[in-house]
């Protein structure tokens, strides 16, 4: 061993068995990390980046199996694996030395102890304190990743904490046995962007410093050019690519690499980019080939890629290693050819001045029964003057963090609500208080494209018939033949093969899905599609192909969206105005353009300040806006502004009264007093 | 063609174990002796025999004879058609009622909830036998009647566990995508929500049939099923408990057959709710 690291993953091989075979989920791996290190491990769901964490800790249980590689700790020459995965040894490393969060806050810990029980516990197991000096140290950690009032918590059950605030006690409670080594899996993704990035915040100081190292385990590349020093780039089962985080942005060695960067949409992109989609999917484990895993998704492959074994790591230059057969030259022959090809410039939709959607003053109140006599305690004020309009062929983005009101408001157009009070004028005819026999014509006007392509389909329905369905419903078709031919012709609209429509949705992939979903939507010819987050239940590589081809549909239909999403690089990627939402009101509508570079209400600046972009030299010319607090719930929200309590600019009658709405100009509406 | 292949696999999985196969071969026999009774009893069911009543088990007849000379044997292979017929009946009775009112209640919600629920609790808290007794002697007994109190006497279970997997489903994208696409409310349900709610309801059914089976034989032999003189194993078993004496084997095999068919049953139903269930599979 020529240097020793802190922690070292060599050569890992991980199988797992399925219907009596066993595949590989990740092979050949090897990853190290020094002292107070913050590395990235990035790749799609299925590119074995988790597995290869939790090998390491020997956590992969039946039917997988580690069958090979070697894992080192401290410098120390013995293999960890040569443990068994309950020796006295393991169990020492896992949990103490090396400790580990995960993605769903809401499980990992237990309901029905409190908190400060369960960091105390892990204190003594590892660090075999008295029980009171173990209470004091589990306050210290409650303290440190910023809980307050840590001492009355410390006696909490975790419901009583929101979702940001449990992942905080995770962090307490990995980082409370003095680990050296922290793998954070996916440990933000649940999160809203602002807790995301004060979370991710948290840890990196507490790293620095501790001098702990972090290994950020995700699939959001902004993440790690924000916040790692070290990325390993993984692509089915192994690693393609690894350097520091400067050189992978700037100078991407590997096709995957390139082609995701290219395939992303970024904060600070120009509206007129166009996103490169990633053809093809990635290859399922079991049948992986051969040859290279990325050869069938390939812009750079040739022919000996094929022909020969897949690629292994080689440095190009200094610690930047590549896992591709090409040669510079080659790569650079190809780049050119590449970057040649005329592409397919997205045609925009052209914006009529008819207004689609006029809503004005919409509210919804959902209220709270207590007891058998469903006594009327509260309300849940879910939206309040909502007011705002969506011209013919516009994409109207609404964005906000959960719990702001977003999916109410889309459900309040929709009508599967109805609102309190407030118009909702759909091409001209307020549809706010019509019952379902009113709504009825207008439900093929309007329809709808849901974030969870596994949840939003029938799975006992074949993809005919669920994008048939409508036609059925509102006798858009006369004959059988008729039928056939619509549902073939909707189903390649978007670019699914109509021999493909006899199956049911298991038999589809994630991004075929939502493709069936949107040819759901767009079955009886609408003129609005509501479309809520329909791309964050995908894959990076996937997202871009469901941009375009909502994109491409809108200019050639002529639709009219709502875009729904907490992606805020994604929503000014397709928008043309963005309406910015907090605890049930607008605080910010303006054009796409307008509201980045001129961003007025300080919610939105905080907001957009949290997302990370994809570029680490971006990343520190970048202006940080701090936040404080978490969002409140919507049963006590502060009077006055909502955003009053966490606003740094906040003034006495910010507390007292709401600001409303207001046009500054450009068609920039803003509610905050600053701009009065 | 997917189909197919999914059944194949069904089977496979439930006939993995031998127990379900013995169960499935018993129940089998039972079918087809219901089915082809005229050709498999030696004798005619209901044909007194004066000249030879109350005798033990012979070559003549293989399990004796009863009180008014008839051939036990052939009795007990006519009351398999009474129990399976009722067994089956008034699980569809129960089935198809309790289905049905279930997916209302959950689906509506509301005031109409509250009624079906609240008149569904009423009807659990009676016992069974008791409710049936009470209902035979209002509409009177028969295969018919007994198919249809049975089953209304069931049904409060399927109207729970059917109201409980509409207020699970209801909660599905597809659901409001299927009513954002204008489906009317009957076509939701019987399109959309009910194929996808359908599995618990068939392991139920096929476990119900067992314990159906039982409270018909419960009631004839109160008196309060079957009349005679079908037979019916119930009735049996009541008629026959008096000769014990004399023909012992009279008494004792309806009910020996009574408790086969429904432990036969009610095990294949388990096996095939274990088939059903990926998580007792350990697939998913």
């Amino acid at each position: 061993m020529a240097e020793k690291h802190l922690y070292e993953i060599k050569n890992i091989e991980t199988s797992f068995r399925t219907d009596g075979k066993m595949f590989k989920a990740v092979e050949d791996v090897s990853v190290y990390l020094n002292p107070g290190e913050i590395i990235g491990i990035v790749g799609e769901s299925g590119s074995g980046k988790s597995v290869t964490m939790m090998s390491a800790l020997q956590l992969i249980q039946e039917p997988g199996k580690v069958t090979g590689g070697e894992v080192y700790l401290d410098g120390s020459d013995k293999n960890m694996l040569s443990y068994g995965p309950n020796s006295a040894e393991v169990r020492k490393m896992r949990g103490g030395r090396v400790s580990m969060i995960f993605q769903e806050p809401m499980t990992s810990l237990n309901p029905v102890l409190t908190v400060g029980f369960q960091i105390q516990e892990n204190i003594i197991e590892h660090l075999h304190l008295s029980k009171e000096e173990a209470k004091k140290r589990a306050i210290e950690m409650m303290k440190m990743v910023n809980i307050p009032d840590a001492e009355e918590r410390f006696t909490y059950y975790p419901q009583q904490f929101s979702g940001g605030m449990r992942q905080r006690i995770m962090i307490a409670m990995a980082m409370s046995s003095e680990p050296s080594v922290l793998v954070a899996d996916e440990a933000t993704t649940a999160l809203d962007v602002t807790t995301q990035a004060q979370i991710l915040e948290m840890i990196r100081d507490i790293a620095k410093k501790t001098n702990t190292a972090v290994v950020i385990v995700t699939h959001n590349l902004g993440i790690v050019a924000r916040f790692a020093e070290r990325i390993y780039v993984m692509y089915a089962g192994g690693i393609v690519e690894t350097t520091d985080a400067e050189r992978l942005f700037e100078n991407p060695e590997h096709p995957y690499t390139r082609a995701l960067l290219r395939a992303i949409p970024r904060l600070d992109d120009d509206r007129d980019r166009i996103l490169i989609p990633i053809d093809g999917l990635p290859p399922n484990p079991a049948l992986r080939p051969e040859y290279c895993p990325f050869y069938d998704r390939c812009e750079y492959h040739m022919d000996k890629c094929k022909s020969q074994k897949k690629p292994v790591l080689k440095e190009l230059e200094k610690d930047h290693f590549c896992a591709c057969h090409l040669t510079e030259a080659e790569k650079a022959l190809k780049k050119a050819e590449i970057e040649a090809k005329p592409v397919k410039k997205a045609e925009r939709a052209v914006i009529g001045d008819e207004i689609c959607l006029d809503v004005k003053d919409v509210k919804k109140y959902f209220p709270i029964y207590k007891g058998m006599m469903r006594k009327h305690i509260g309300d849940v004020k879910a939206i309040e003057d909502i007011s705002f309009r969506v011209r013919k062929g516009e994409t109207l983005g609404i964005v906000g963090e959960s719990g702001c009101g977003k999916t109410t408001l889309a459900r309040c157009i929709m009508r599967v609500y109805q609102p309190d009070s407030g118009e909702i004028n759909f091409n001209g005819v307020d549809i706010a208080k019509f019952n379902d026999k009113q709504m009825y014509p207008y439900r093929k006007q309007m329809a709808m494209i849901f974030q969870d392509p596994f949840s939003s389909l029938d799975p006992r329905q074949t993809a005919e018939s669920i994008v048939g369905e409508s036609l059925l419903i509102h006798k858009l078709v006369k004959t059988r033949e008729e039928y056939e031919k619509k549902v073939d012709e909707l189903l390649r609209m978007v670019d699914l093969d109509p021999s493909m429509k006899n199956r049911v949705p298991h038999e589809f992939s994630g991004g075929q899905r939502q493709r069936i979903g949107i040819a759901r939507a767009l079955s009886s010819n609408p003129d609005l599609i509501i479309c809520d987050e329909p791309i964050s239940a995908l894959d990076v590589s996937i997202q871009a192909q469901i941009i375009n081809l909502l994109e491409e549909l809108q200019a050639k239909l002529g639709l009219t969206y709502l875009f729904i999403a907490h992606d805020l690089a994604v929503v000014k990627h397709i928008s043309d105005r963005i309406l910015v939402m907090y605890l049930g009101r607008i605080v910010e509508i303006a054009e796409c353009e307008e509201l980045y570079s001129n961003t007025l209400h300080p919610y939105t600046r905080v907001l957009l300040g949290a997302v990370p972009v994809a570029d680490p030299k971006v990343e520190k010319t970048r202006e940080r806006v701090e936040i404080r607090g978490e969002v409140p719930s919507l049963t006590n929200r502060p009077a006055g502004c909502p955003f009053s309590d966490r606003c740094n600019c906040v003034t006495d009658r910010c507390r007292k009264e709401v600001p409303k709405l207001k046009d500054v100009g450009n068609g920039h509406e803003v509610a905050c007093f600053l701009y009065e | 063609m997917k189909d197919t292949k999914n059944i194949k696999k069904f089977f496979k999985t439930v006939f993995a174990r031998k127990v379900t196969i013995i169960n499935a071969i018993i129940v089998l026999l039972f079918i087809f002796l219901a089915l082809f009774a005229p050709f498999v009893a030696p004798y005619d069911p209901d044909k007194p025999d004066f000249a030879a009543f109350l005798q033990m088990p012979s070559t003549a007849h293989f399990l004796g004879t009863d009180n008014f000379g008839r051939d036990v044997l052939s009795r007990i292979i006519y009351g398999t058609r009474v129990s399976l017929i009722i067994g089956v009946l008034a699980v569809v009775v129960a089935c198809a009622i309790g289905t049905v009112l279930g997916m209302i209640a959950g689906y509506f919600g509301g005031w109409i909830d509250d009624l079906i629920t609240r008149l569904m609790e009423a009807v659990r808290a009676v016992p069974q036998i008791i409710l049936a007794m009470a209902l035979t002697a209002v509409f009177g007994s028969g295969i018919k009647n007994l198919a249809i109190i049975l089953g209304i006497s069931s049904m409060a279970g399927y109207v729970r566990m059917m109201r409980g997997q509409v207020l699970t489903i209801k909660q599905a994208d597809y659901i409001m995508a299927g009513k954002l696409q204008g489906n009317k409310d009957f076509r939701l349900m019987f399109r959309h929500i009910l194929p996808n709610s359908i599995s618990p309801i068939i392991v139920m059914m096929t476990q119900q049939v067992g314990s159906t089976i039982l409270a018909e034989a419960g009631l004839s032999f109160l008196g309060l099923g079957i009349s005679a003189p079908t037979a019916s194993w119930g009735s049996m078993v009541s008629e026959g408990r008096n000769y014990l004496m004399d023909n012992p084997v009279f008494a004792l095999i309806p009910g020996v057959c009574v408790a086969i068919l429904v432990i036969s049953l009610n095990m294949l139903g388990d096996g095939v709710r274990d088939a059903l269930d990926p998580r007792l599979r350990g697939e998913a």
